[in-house]
C-alpha cells in the first residue's frame, strides 16, 4: 500500500484543516498541519507521544486556536467552537461532573436547546442505547467503570448531534479489553450514525483498526508527514482483521514514518481517499 | 485505623462484646471519672476557688429556669448571626471574582495575605471610639476577623476549576452563567463549605473576645461581670455555655461541610 | 527571574495605591479618629524604631513566644501518646473536643481570677486557647500513619523513642503543622485579648491605652504594629513549614 501525499480538499469534504500553525511562546509545536475528512468517514491522527496532538485537537475544536491557519467545517471557517462538532477528552473522570447523575451529565450540550423535558430525556436515553448503556441515569458516574464512564462521555457527545466527532486518545486510560470493546463501538457508531470521527491517538495498531484514513504526525515540530489510506471495508473485527497482511503492512509501514519522519515509502503513486 | 504498638489491652467482658459499645462506654465512663474527680476535689476543698460541678450546673439549669440567660445568648447569638452573614455574603460576593481572574488574583494576593493576618482585637480602640461599647462595634469587629476566611477559600475554590472540565463547558458552547452554576458553584462549594465553617468559629471566638474584652452586652460580658463579683458557679456555668455554644456552631458546620460533599468519594481537596 | 520580579510587583500596585490613597485623603483631615497619616508615621517611627520596643513589643512576643513552645511540646508529646494508643485516644475525645470548641477567650476573666494579671496569666491563657489544635491534629496525623511505615520499624527494630522523633513525629508532620497554622491564629487572637483585658504592658494594652487618652496618632502606629507583627508571625510559620516540609512537597510532585 502507499502513502499518499498531501491532496487538496475536495468539495466532499465536511471538514478541512488547513496549514495549522500553533507555538507556545518560542516553541514552535505545530508547523503546517493539513488534512481533510469526508462525510462520515474515520479519520485516525497517530504520531509519538509529545508530538503535539492534543494542541492539534485542541486547535480543531478552536479550545486553544492556531496561530495561523484555518479550520473548514461544512464549508464555514470556524472560529469558535461549533455545534457541529463534539469532543471526547481523554480523561472522563475530569470531564464529566462528578455531582451530577449521568442523565444530568449527558444532557448538558442540549441545555441551549429548545426542547422540552420530554425531549431531552428522550435524547438522553438514546444517546445512552447508541453507547451500548443501560439503567445508569440515575448513578453518578463515578459509580461507573472507567469504560462505562467514557460510554457516557461518547453518550453526551452524541446528544448534541454532532457532524464531527472530535476524540483525544479517548481509550488510553482504559484496560485492553474495554478499549477493544469502545474501539467496536466507535466502528459502530459512525456506521449506524453516519458521524464523521477524528480520533487522535498514539496506537498505532488502534489508529489502522479503526480508520479510513491515517494522518501520521511526526517531527519537532510537527507536520503532517504522510496521509495512508486504509482500504480494510467497512466490517472490521478485533481478531480477524488484525490478521489480515495488509492490516500488519499498513502498521509496519506507518511504525517506520513515525519513527524516520520525511522518509519516502515504496512508490511515490497518489491514491486519493 | 493503624494497628500500632502495644494498644492498651482490654480484657473484653460477655457484655462489651462489640468494640463500639466498649468504646462508646468508655467515652461516658471517662467523662463521669473526670466529673466526680473534679466533685471530690472541689468539695473537700482543695481546689481553691474552684466550685463543685453540681453547683455549676444547679447555676446553669437556674439560669434557664430563671430566664436571666436569655438575653444574654440571644444578643450574643444574634452579633455572631450578624457578623456571620456580613462576613460570609462579602466573603462569596468579592471572591468570586478574584478567583475567577487571574490578574486580579495576583494583584491581591499579598494584601488578602497580609489583611488575613491582622489581629481583628487590634481595632477594638477604633471601634470603641467610634461606635462604643455595642453591638455594632462587635458585629463589625467579628465580621472582620471572620471575612478572610471565606474570601480565601472562596478564591481557591474557584481557581481549582479543572481546565478539561473548563474546555468540556467551552467545547459544548455553555454560556456564562450556566457554566457559572453548573460548574463553577459545584467546583467552590466545598471550598466555601470550609470557610464558612472556620467563619463560624472565628466570629464565635471574636463576638465572645469583643464582649469579654470591652463589656459589650453578651454571654462575654456575663462572664466578667460574674468574674468581678458575682458568684463563681454562674461564671463557669457561663464559660459552660460559651463551650456548648462552641461545640453546637461547629457541629452543624460540619454537617454542612460534609453534605456539600456528599457527591465527592475521593478525599477532599479543600485546602486546611 | 524577571516574572519572579513581575510577580511581587503586581502584588505590590494594590497596597501602594491603597497607601497612597490613605496618604493624600487624610492629609488634610480634621477628623479626631482619622489623623492625617503622615502624622500616623512619623509618631510610629518615634515611638517604634526603637524606644518602646522592649516594653511592649517584647512583652508581647514573649508571651506568644512562650505560649506556643509551650503549646507545641504539650500538644505533640500528648497527642503522639494518644495517637498511638487508638482506644485511649478515641476515649478522651469528647472531652478534648469540648475543650477544643469552647472558645479560650471565655476562660480569661477566670484565668484572671486564678493567676492575676501578668505574663504567667498571658501565657496560660495563650497555651489553654492553642494547645487543642496542634494536640487534635497531632493525633490525628499520628493515628493515620501509613502502616508500611510501622511495618519498617518492626523489621528493622528500631528503639522506640529513635522511632517517634525519626519516624512517628516525620510522618505527622504535615498534619501537626496544620495544626500549628491554627494554633498561632488563635494564639494571636488571646495574645491581644489578654492585654486589652488584663495587662500593664503589650502592645495590647498599648493601643486601648492610647484610645482612653485620646492619643489617635500613637493609637493608630500601636494598631499598625500590630498588624505587622500578626504578618510578621504568620510570614515566619510560613518559612519554617517550608524548609521542614520541603520533602512532603516533593514527594507529592
Amino acid at each position: 500500500m502507499t502513502s499518499s501525499p498531501i491532496a487538496p480538499s475536495t468539495t466532499a469534504d465536511i471538514l478541512s484543516v488547513e496549514h495549522l500553525k500553533k507555538s507556545f511562546g518560542a516553541v514552535e509545536v505545530l508547523r503546517d498541519v493539513t488534512f481533510s475528512a469526508q462525510a462520515g468517514e474515520f479519520v485516525c491522527i497517530v504520531g509519538p507521544s509529545g508530538v503535539g496532538k492534543t494542541t492539534l485537537l485542541r486547535a480543531l475544536a478552536q479550545l486553544g486556536p492556531a496561530d495561523s491557519g484555518r479550520v473548514v467545517l461544512d464549508g464555514r471557517t470556524v472560529t469558535a467552537p461549533p455545534p457541529e462538532m463534539a469532543v471526547v477528552f481523554q480523561d472522563y473522570s475530569r470531564s464529566l461532573m462528578p455531582w451530577s447523575r449521568v442523565a444530568g451529565n449527558v444532557e448538558l450540550p442540549l441545555h441551549r436547546s429548545k426542547l422540552t423535558r420530554t425531549e431531552r430525556r428522550a435524547r438522553v436515553e438514546k444517546a445512552l442505547a447508541d453507547v451500548g448503556l443501560h439503567d445508569v441515569s440515575d448513578r453518578y458516574p463515578w459509580q461507573l467503570s472507567g469504560g462505562m464512564q467514557q460510554r457516557v462521555a461518547i453518550a453526551r457527545s452524541l446528544a448534541y448531534h454532532p457532524d464531527v466527532l472530535i476524540m483525544d486518545e479517548p481509550f488510553a486510560s482504559v484496560d485492553a479489553q474495554t478499549r477493544a470493546d469502545l474501539e467496536d463501538l466507535m466502528l459502530d457508531i459512525r456506521t449506524r450514525l453516519g458521524v464523521t470521527i477524528v480520533l487522535v491517538t498514539h496506537d498505532i495498531d488502534e489508529a489502522v483498526y479503526l480508520a479510513d484514513k491515517v494522518i501520521v504526525l511526526s517531527g519537532r515540530p510537527a507536520a503532517v508527514t504522510a496521509s495512508v489510506p486504509v482500504p480494510l471495508g467497512e466490517n472490521r473485527d478485533q481478531i480477524s482483521t488484525k490478521a489480515l497482511p495488509v492490516f500488519l503492512e499498513l502498521r509496519a509501514q506507518i511504525h517506520e514514518m513515525i519513527m524516520r519522519p520525511g522518509a519516502p515509502s515504496d512508490s511515490a503513486q497518489s491514491v486519493r481517499k | 485505623m493503624a494497628t500500632l504498638s502495644p494498644s492498651v489491652a482490654l480484657r473484653s467482658t460477655p457484655v462489651f462484646s462489640s468494640p463500639r459499645l466498649r468504646i462508646g462506654s468508655a467515652k461516658v465512663a471517662f467523662i463521669v471519672v473526670l466529673l466526680a474527680a473534679w466533685q471530690l476535689a472541689a468539695a473537700s476543698g482543695n481546689l481553691g476557688a474552684v466550685p463543685e460541678p453540681t453547683a455549676v450546673g444547679a447555676e446553669l439549669v437556674g439560669l434557664f429556669l430563671s430566664g436571666t440567660v436569655w438575653a444574654p445568648l440571644a444578643i450574643t447569638i444574634a452579633s455572631w448571626a450578624l457578623s456571620f452573614v456580613l462576613a460570609s455574603v462579602i466573603g462569596i460576593v468579592v471572591g468570586f471574582p478574584l478567583g475567577a481572574s487571574r490578574l486580579a488574583y495576583r494583584m491581591s494576593s499579598f494584601v488578602l495575605d497580609f489583611c488575613r493576618t491582622i489581629p481583628a482585637l487590634a481595632l477594638v480602640p477604633l471601634a470603641v471610639l467610634m461606635f462604643g461599647t455595642s453591638i455594632q462595634s462587635t458585629v463589625l469587629l467579628a465580621s472582620f476577623g471572620a471575612v478572610w476566611a471565606v474570601l480565601l477559600q472562596t478564591i481557591y475554590g474557584v481557581r481549582d476549576i479543572d481546565p478539561i472540565a473548563r474546555d468540556t463547558f467551552r467545547s459544548y458552547r455553555v454560556g456564562r452563567i450556566d457554566t457559572a452554576a453548573r460548574l463553577v458553584l459545584p467546583t467552590a462549594a466545598p471550598y466555601i463549605a470550609t470557610g464558612l465553617r472556620l467563619a463560624a468559629a472565628i466570629c464565635l471566638l471574636l463576638t465572645l473576645s469583643v464582649q469579654i474584652v470591652i463589656a459589650a452586652p453578651g454571654i462575654g460580658q456575663e462572664i466578667v461581670v460574674t468574674s468581678l463579683g458575682g458568684s463563681v458557679s454562674k461564671m463557669y456555668a457561663y464559660i459552660v455555655l460559651a463551650g456548648i455554644l462552641g461545640i453546637a456552631i461547629n457541629a452543624v458546620f460540619v454537617a454542612l461541610e460534609r453534605a456539600s460533599l456528599s457527591w465527592h468519594p475521593s478525599h477532599r481537596k479543600v485546602l486546611p | 527571574m524577571t516574572s519572579r520580579l513581575s510577580q511581587v510587583a503586581l502584588g505590590l500596585i494594590v497596597p501602594i495605591i491603597l497607601v497612597t490613597a490613605w496618604w493624600f485623603a487624610s492629609a488634610s483631615s480634621t477628623s479626631f479618629y482619622f489623623p492625617p497619616l503622615a502624622s500616623i508615621l512619623s509618631t510610629f517611627r518615634e515611638l517604634w524604631l526603637f524606644d518602646l520596643v522592649p516594653v511592649h513589643v517584647a512583652p508581647s512576643l514573649t508571651a506568644i513566644g512562650i505560649g506556643l513552645m509551650v503549646s507545641i511540646v504539650i500538644g505533640i508529646a500528648v497527642g503522639t501518646l494518644l495517637g498511638l494508643s487508638p482506644f485511649v485516644g478515641a476515649m478522651v475525645s469528647p472531652v478534648l473536643q469540648f475543650l477544643r470548641y469552647l472558645p479560650a477567650v471565655a476562660l480569661l476573666p477566670l484565668a484572671i481570677q486564678l493567676v492575676g494579671i501578668g505574663l504567667e496569666m498571658r501565657v496560660l491563657i495563650i497555651v489553654l486557647g492553642a494547645v487543642w489544635p496542634i494536640l487534635l491534629n497531632t493525633m490525628d496525623g499520628v493515628r493515620s500513619m501509613h502502616p508500611s511505615i510501622v511495618d519498617v520499624a518492626r523489621s528493622t527494630r528500631v528503639a522506640p523513642l529513635d522511632w517517634i522523633f525519626r519516624l512517628v513525629l516525620p510522618a505527622a508532620s504535615p498534619q501537626i503543622f496544620a495544626g500549628i497554622r491554627a494554633s498561632l491564629a488563635v494564639a494571636i487572637v488571646l495574645m491581644v485579648a489578654s492585654e486589652l483585658l488584663g495587662s500593664s504592658s503589650g502592645m495590647g494594652y498599648f493601643i486601648l491605652e492610647s484610645q482612653r487618652q485620646f492619643s489617635l496618632p500613637e493609637m493608630w502606629s500601636g494598631m499598625i504594629l500590630l498588624g505587622i507583627i500578626g504578618y510578621l508571625l504568620n510570614v515566619i510559620l510560613s518559612l519554617i513549614e517550608h524548609r521542614v516540609l520541603a520533602w512532603h512537597r516533593l514527594s507529592r510532585g
